[in-house]
Formats: structure tokens, C-alpha cells, sequence
């Protein structure tokens, strides 16, 4: 493995120079999975290169080498016929399986140590489950229910805190690829896969869905929230409370309450349970709605609950048809739940 | 093509009805025939019609992807278009195509007459065309004209449970499962047909070790086609008693398997992929050879190395579903089972590259293409290892850099050997040559537009840009290569109108061919251009692999050195 990391750090640098510097960048990894990934890709790229130069020298040396003019010595005479030759065609045989042999086994490492993940006492679970076209995030061991944007903690060798994903897909499949973090891991209907991610920077992770689930497949995005130790313990407290009660949105959430609004979508501690939707109990925390589509601003939740299409086209939830009044009550009521 | 039927002998201009009943006539000789190279000219008709097809369709993908957030077209339209794109060009474009110039070479380069079962191959070829037919028929549905629905939009893999009743409402998916079944059909018709004719019908001398190079290759992806095509056609069975029946073998709603279909799809899926490229080999090892002016270096490793291929690649399939979460035991299997086949395949490369070895490279169009097919081939082959390794596939896989993969294949390897091949065997078909000078004009057009496409694909898969997405933010370093790729794809499309132009031209204006304008040495060029209905007065003898050097060089005939 270390032999790998020290030729992904020589070889890489080029890489990550030129294309590292980009928020979804698989050559600009920033957790285990993604760095193990990211050392094999280099070995690999390494010995493609090699081969392309040396065939590819070879072809055009042949090219240039052989190629015929009109003017050449008796052109009319067919060149030497050599029909073929056990040696060469061994020793064009043999090589490559050699190398194939090296590729496979430092392959086979990485699968395995990438599968196998370090068990740590920290580790924090969560549910991922696929829908079109958003994320349902359930932390099982905190009680927080959560959608389209999943919050981790840093992980860092010394304190390890890597998270543990349990995938499943409530409808199509879909597939989770945050490419900084780590590979991609599909989420298929009764099937349960799971993957482990530990970013060890703060910060925001982009990614999107990878495996074509419907119509609106293009803007089902992944936002991956990596916090400190301290700012994940404020969240985690601050999202196990039940929604918070404006007494000034009172009248929006009757709106809500006796609309069909309740059918899919859940505030704790109403009477909204519905599963269908996002979980809606912290929807002012979040920086965007719609699966990451645009950002949470009151007018563009007001849109989105008059016509969700107008946003993202193919999106299963109907419009409202709620007047202008209802709209801006429930818009009020919804933007209160922080 | 007309110009094949002879003319009525007298031409009476008083009679009104005459040129309509010649059209008649000669549309009543296409449709019943049972000639195998009319059935070929016909599959390379309707697979060009639908290459059209296809191809506008990739344009109108690349100009909604030219920038972000574009509404060129609708997002469900946009899926519509890729689904209906890459099932046209590979069951409408790819596999007729080669069947096409399969159909017309065989009988010609073994000597035989005609196929072996002539009406089967009239039957198979109909319901290859009607499967097509039905797949744009969905289209004029246009959401509920006669019950059509519209045009799929599930993908060309179909994945479950996206194409169950409750997923995908009305016919558009039934279209996409009738169309292939029927397809099916016809390609198991025609390969059954390939295999008997290439054991049963090869003339005298004609040895299966003295076969050309193509006959073994189509041999080989004749007999791939069995094994390949049959899961699908079950599945397709399987998908219609879901939705019909009230089965539920992929229907997840009931407990169904959509890992199942998967595994359906790709043990059709990754094969396809060499019954499509094993044909472009086949015309590499022909054309190559004739304008380097040498025979074929390593002929047993070359049919060796096919037939390796042939069955490594039925044990790849999972290589596809690496993401899926099979487990490190059976990615690792298929892994190495991937890995492996680079190396029959580097022995293909190799050998071509020993045949250009000391020859006189004469650099006609056809050679041109098949020259960028080298190339082109070599990095598809490449980047197909960097994809074998399954934690680098983790991050690649369903990203843009795996289309660019495959697009090296099937059009930088595939479409470019197909293009080759034109220009190769044209004169045969028509008693014209191609313009030559047309052709480096489509040549280069296409290799500029090409590379501009698919070179610049790869790196939004790098940046994370997953396929099949209809729009992307611009804040994701995409647009900039995107708008390159796009503009690659206007240059494809202007040079494929100029390979259509050539091709009508050239028909009528071209120079004669003769039968054997290249000076080459298979059996094909023994025959007038275009060959008379029974292609051989006489039955060839065959003493060794190349019949026509035999013939042009009695001093030094090649029988001495076959090994």
C-alpha cells in the first residue's frame, strides 16, 4: 500500500496541478477511500501511458517508416512476405500477462483494504435511502431524520469519526458518488449496500446522483456538510429538537395541516407525518431546497410550493394550486422551521 | 441500385405506365429476394438510414449539453433522445451493418453461391428492419396516437425497476421490448445462417485454416451472437410477463430482483460489445494487409486470439456492475477476467502493427480510416483497463469519461473500420470506386471532429460530470469542455453528410472499378463488380489463403508457407 501512496504522490502531482482544483474533482481526494482510489488510478494511468508510448511509437515509426511513394525503387515488386514468428508472438503474449498479473494484484489490494474499513468507536451510522429525486439521511442512533443535505463529522487519524452509509432505494436505483470522498455505491430496491466515507477536511462536498433513476435525473445533487467536532455536536442538538413553534406562523401551518401537504412531508411534533417527501421538521437549516436544485431563499420556496416544476421538471410532487394568500402563509410557516 | 436490374429491351415513350411499373418491379425484386448480396446491400441501406437517425440524435444531445443549463429540449425528451440513441446504434446501426457486410462477403470470400439457408436469411433480415420499424413507430405516437404512447425513455439498458408499469406508464416500453425481441430474432436467424454456410458451404481447398481472417471473425461473433443474444431475447419475455402477466421477476415493488436484470442485460450487453468489434477487426485484417502489400502476420495467433476473446468475453458481464455492491470476491473475479482480455486483444494490435512491419503502405482512404482505427483502438483498449480496475471504475463508472470510453470503441474502432470498409468494398457492391478525394475530405473532418468529441470527454468524467443528465450547474468547471465536445459533434455530423454525398455520387459518377481495383487477394475479386446473382461460373479451388496472389505469382504461390 505505502509503495502505491508514494507513486500516487510523485505521479499525481501533474494530475492534481491541472485538473485537482475543482469541487468534484476525482484526482483531488480528501478521505481514505477516495486517496486509496486515487494512488491505484495513478498506478494504473502510469503503466497505460507506458504501453500507449511504446505501441504508439512503434505504429507511427511503422507509418513513416514504410510508407510508400510512387517514386520509390521498384515499386512495381511486392515487399518480403514474413508470414509469422512463434518467438515474437510468445514474447507479445507473455508480457502483457505479466503485466496484467501486477495490475490485478495491486487491484485486489485496494478492493479489499478499501472494503475493510478501520472499525472505529466513533463511527456514526446513517440510512441513506434513494428517492426520485432526493436524499432521505436517518441517523438512527441520534433520532434525527434529515433530507438532501447529510451532515458528517471531520475524521482525522488521531480521532478518527468515519461515518458508515447503509444504502437503499425507496423506488428506482440511484447511486451516491461524492467523487472527493470516495467511490460511487449504488442504492437499488431490496438490496442493502454499504459504503464509509471520512472527510478529513471541513468544508462542502459536492456530488450528484449517478445512476439514471427517472425524469429528473439530472438534479438529484449530493451535498455532504463536513464539520468540525463541535459544529456537528450543535447540529446534531439542534436537529433532535422537534420543530420549533413561531407563534406568528401559526396561521400557515393550519395551511399546511389541512392541505394534502401532510400526506407526504413531516414536521416532528405535529400532526405531519407523512413519508412519501423530504422530511421538512429543520427545512430553514438547510442551504438549499429541491435536492441541492437552488438555494433556500423565501421566494424560491414559495415558487417551489406553487408549481415544484418550475424548478425541476418531472418532480413528483404536484402543484398546490393554493392562493396567493395560502402561499404566502405556508411559505411564512415554512420558513419558521429552522 | 437499380441500375443491377436490366432494362426493359424495348422502351416504348408512348407507353404512360412503363417507369412505373419499373419501379414497381424492381421494388418487388428487392423484397423477395433470397440473394445474399442484396440482403446485405439492403441491411447496409437501412442501417445508414438509421446511422442518420442516430446520429441527429447525439447532435441534439450535444447542443441541450453544449451549455449549462439549457432548455433546448425538454429533460424528458432528453432522455427520450439518449435511450432512443444508443438503442438505434447498437441494434439498428451496429449490428445490421456488419451482419450487412457479413451477408455480402461470406459466400463471396469462401466461394460458395449463397448463403445456406437463403430464405432464412431473406426472413431474418425483414424482422430486423420491422424490429427497427416498431421502435420509431413510438415516436409518432406523440403520448397516445393510436396507443403508441412515446418514444422510450427508460435508457438503452432498461434498467428495472424503471421499466415497470409503475414507473414507465403507458407503451413506450413495450415498443423498446418488442423492437429488440424482433431484432433478436433476426441476428440469432443470421448468425445461425453465418455458422452453416462458413462450415457447410466453403468451395474446394477452401480449409477452415486457409478461411480469410473475416470469415473465422464472423465465425466467432456468429457463434457469440447464440449465446449472447438468447439471454436478452429471455429477458425481454420476462420484462413483457411483468408488465402483463403479473410476474415479478424485476418488479421491486413485489419483491423482484432489479440486480436480476442486470445481470440479464450484461451477459447480452458486454459480449455485444465484441460482436460489434470482432466485424471491424474482420475488415482490418483485410484491408491492412492488401495496402501494406503483405499477408497478414501470425494468422493462427490472429485466429487464436479471436477465439479467446470470444469466450473471456462472456465471463466480463459484471464488470458493468462493479457499483452495484457484489462484494470484493466477485469484483475481483471479474477484475482479472477483464484485465485478461486486453492481452488477445494487445496480440490483434501487435500483429497488425508487424504486418504494417516492412510493407509499402499505401494510404488510400480505406487505409486512412483503418489507420485511425489503430490508433483509436489503442486508447479505447487503454482506458478500458484504467475501467477494468473496479475501485477506479467506482469513481468512472456512469460518469462522461465512460461514454468517451465506449465512444472510442464503437466509433473510433467500430464506425471508423465500417467507414473503411465502404471505401474497400464499394467497388465490389457498385462496379464504382468512392471519390477519393471526397473520402480525405470526410476523413479528416471526421478524425477532427472525433478527437475534439471524444479526447475532451473524458475529463468532465474525471471533474465528476455523471452521465445522462439532461443540464448541470455551470459552477462545476464542465462548460468549457462541454461546448468543445459539442462542437466536435457539428464536425462528425458535417462529415457523415459528405460520406452519404460521396456515396450517391459515386454511384453515378464514380470511376469503373473493374473486379479487382486494390490488387488484393481474397476470393471477392475474382468475380465481375458487381458479381452476377451466382457470384462464380465456375467453383473456385483454393490452395491456400490468399487465392488471387496464387494466381498473380504462379512462381511463388503461398501454399509454400502457411503454417
Amino acid at each position: 500500500m505505502t509503495i502505491i501512496r508514494v507513486w500516487a504522490s510523485v505521479v499525481g502531482r501533474p494530475f492534481q496541478f491541472v485538473l485537482g482544483n475543482n469541487s468534484t474533482s476525482i484526482f483531488a481526494p480528501a478521505g481514505t477511500p477516495a486517496h486509496a482510489i486515487f494512488g491505484l488510478s495513478m498506478l494504473v494511468l502510469g503503466i497505460v501511458c507506458s504501453i500507449f508510448v511504446v505501441v504508439a511509437g512503434l505504429l507511427i515509426f511503422a507509418l513513416l517508416r514504410y510508407r510508400f511513394r510512387a517514386s520509390d525503387s521498384n515499386s512495381e515488386q511486392e515487399p518480403a512476405q514474413i508470414y509469422g514468428s512463434n518467438q515474437i508472438e510468445l514474447s507479445w503474449t507473455v508480457i502483457p500477462v505479466l503485466i496484467v498479473v501486477v495490475l490485478f494484484l495491486a487491484t485486489t489490494r485496494v478492493i479489499f483494504s478499501t472494503e475493510k474499513a478501520g472499525k472505529s468507536k466513533q463511527k456514526i451510522d446513517v440510512m441513506v435511502i434513494g428517492h426520485q429525486y432526493w436524499w432521505e439521511y436517518r441517523y438512527p442512533k441520534l433520532g434525527i431524520v434529515t433530507a438532501n443535505e447529510l451532515h458528517v463529522p471531520v475524521s482525522d487519524s488521531s480521532n478518527p469519526t468515519p461515518t458508515y452509509l447503509t444504502m437503499s432505494s425507496a423506488d428506482t436505483d440511484h447511486s451516491f458518488w461524492i467523487p472527493r470522498l470516495a467511490g460511487k455505491m449504488d442504492l437499488i430496491p431490496n438490496k442493502t449496500n454499504v459504503m464509509w466515507i471520512d472527510p478529513e477536511q471541513a468544508g462542502l462536498y459536492l456530488g450528484q446522483c449517478a445512476q439514471y433513476c427517472g425524469t429528473q435525473h439530472a438534479k438529484m445533487l449530493l451535498r455532504v456538510y463536513a464539520d468540525t467536532p463541535t459544529e456537528f455536536a450543535a447540529w446534531v442538538a439542534r436537529q433532535q429538537k422537534v420543530a420549533v413553534e413561531d407563534p406568528s406562523a401559526t396561521a400557515g401551518e393550519a395551511v399546511f395541516q389541512h392541505n394534502a401537504c401532510i400526506s407526504c412531508h413531516t414536521v416532528s411534533g405535529t400532526v405531519a407525518t407523512g413519508r412519501f417527501g423530504p422530511d421538512l421538521t429543520h427545512l430553514a437549516s438547510r442551504d438549499t431546497i429541491a435536492s441541492g436544485a437552488v438555494p433556500n431563499t423565501r421566494e424560491n420556496i414559495r415558487a417551489f410550493v406553487d408549481n415544484p416544476a418550475h424548478f425541476k421538471p418531472g418532480v413528483l410532487m404536484p402543484p398546490m394550486h393554493l392562493s396567493d394568500h395560502d402561499l404566502d402563509l405556508v411559505t411564512a410557516y415554512l420558513t419558521s422551521l429552522k | 441500385m437499380a441500375a443491377q436490374t436490366p432494362a426493359p429491351a424495348i422502351i416504348d415513350k408512348t407507353a404512360p405506365r412503363a417507369p412505373r411499373r419499373l419501379v414497381f418491379e424492381v421494388m418487388h425484386d428487392w423484397i423477395t429476394t433470397v440473394d445474399h448480396k442484396k440482403i446485405g446491400l439492403m441491411y447496409i441501406g437501412y442501417s445508414l438510414l438509421f446511422l442518420l437517425i442516430g446520429g441527429f440524435e447525439a447532435l441534439l444531445i450535444r447542443i441541450q449539453l453544449a451549455i449549462p443549463n439549457n432548455s433546448f429540449v425538454s429533460p424528458q425528451a432528453f432522455n427520450r433522445l439518449f435511450t432512443m440513441h444508443g438503442t438505434t446504434m447498437v441494434f439498428f446501426v451496429g449490428m445490421p451493418i456488419l451482419f450487412g457486410f457479413g451477408n455480402y462477403l461470406v459466400p463471396l470470400m469462401i466461394g460458395a453461391r449463397d448463403m445456406a439457408f437463403p430464405r432464412l436469411n431473406a426472413f431474418s433480415f425483414w424482422i430486423s428492419a420491422f424490429g427497427g420499424v416498431l421502435l420509431y413507430f413510438s415516436y409518432l405516437g406523440g403520448d397516445g396516437l393510436y396507443g403508441a404512447g412515446s418514444a422510450p425513455d427508460v435508457g438503452w439498458f432498461a434498467y428495472a425497476p424503471l421499466t415497470a408499469r409503475v414507473f414507465s406508464p403507458g407503451h413506450s416500453t413495450d415498443y423498446w421490448t418488442l423492437a429488440l425481441l424482433l431484432s433478436g430474432i433476426g441476428s440469432i436467424g443470421t448468425a445461425l445462417n453465418i455458422v452453416a454456410t462458413t462450415i457447410c458451404m466453403r468451395c474446394p481447398g477452401m480449409k477452415l485454416n486457409r478461411m480469410p481472417l473475416l470469415v473465422w471473425l464472423y465465425l466467432v461473433t456468429s457463434g457469440m451472437v447464440f449465446v449472447a443474444v438468447s439471454p436478452l431475447t429471455a429477458a425481454q419475455i420476462m420484462l413483457m410477463l411483468d408488465r402483463y402477466a403479473g410476474s415479478h421477476f424485476f418488479d421491486t415493488q413485489a419483491g423482484g430482483s432489479a440486480v436480476l436484470w442486470m445481470h440479464f442485460f450484461w451477459i447480452f450487453g458486454h459480449p455485444e460489445v465484441y460482436i460489434l468489434v470482432l466485424p471491424a477487426f474482420a475488415f482490418a485484417n483485410e484491408i491492412i494487409p492488401v495496402f501494406s502489400r503483405k499477408a497478414i502476420f501470425g494468422y493462427p495467433a490472429m485466429v487464436a486470439a479471436t477465439v479467446g476473446i470470444g469466450f473471456i468475453s462472456l465471463s466480463v458481464w459484471a464488470h458493468h456492475m462493479f457499483t452495484v455492491g457484489m462484494g470484493a470476491y466477485a469484483n475481483t473475479f471479474f477484475t482479472f477476467a477483464t484485465m485478461i482480455i486486453s492481452v488477445p486483444t494487445g496480440i490483434k494490435i501487435f500483429n497488425w502493427l508487424a504486418t504494417l512491419w516492412g510493407g509499402k503502405i499505401h494510404f488510400t482512404v480505406a487505409m486512412m480510416f483503418s489507420v485511425g482505427f489503430l490508433f483509436q483502438f489503442l486508447i479505447a483498449g487503454l482506458t478500458g483497463i484504467m475501467l477494468s480496475a473496479s475501485p477506479f471504475d467506482w469513481q468512472l463508472s456512469s460518469s462522461y469519461f465512460v461514454v468517451a470510453h465506449f465512444h472510442y470503441v464503437l466509433v473510433g474502432a467500430i464506425l471508423f473500420m465500417i467507414f473503411a470498409a465502404f471505401y474497400y468494398w464499394y467497388p465490389k457492391m457498385t462496379g464504382r470506386m468512392l471519390s477519393e478525394k471526397i473520402g480525405k475530405w470526410h476523413f479528416w473532418i471526421f478524425l477532427i471532429g472525433f478527437h475534439l468529441t471524444f479526447d475532451f470527454m473524458h475529463i468532465p468524467g474525471i471533474l465528476g460530470m455523471p452521465r445522462r443528465i439532461y443540464t448541470y450547474e455551470a459552477d462545476r468547471g464542465w462548460e468549457v469542455l462541454n461546448m468543445i465536445v459539442s462542437s466536435g459533434a457539428v464536425l462528425q455530423t458535417i462529415a457523415s453528410l459528405l460520406f452519404v454525398f460521396n456515396l450517391i455520387w459515386s454511384y453515378f459518377k464514380g470511376a469503373v472499378a473493374g473486379p479487382d481495383p486494390w490488387d488484393a487477394w481474397t476470393l471477392e475479386w475474382s468475380t465481375v463488380s458487381p458479381p452476377p446473382p451466382y457470384n462464380f461460373a465456375v467453383t473456385p479451388t483454393v490452395e491456400s489463403r490468399r487465392p488471387l496472389w496464387d494466381l498473380k505469382h504462379p512462381d511463388d504461390p503461398d501454399s509454400n508457407y502457411e503454417m
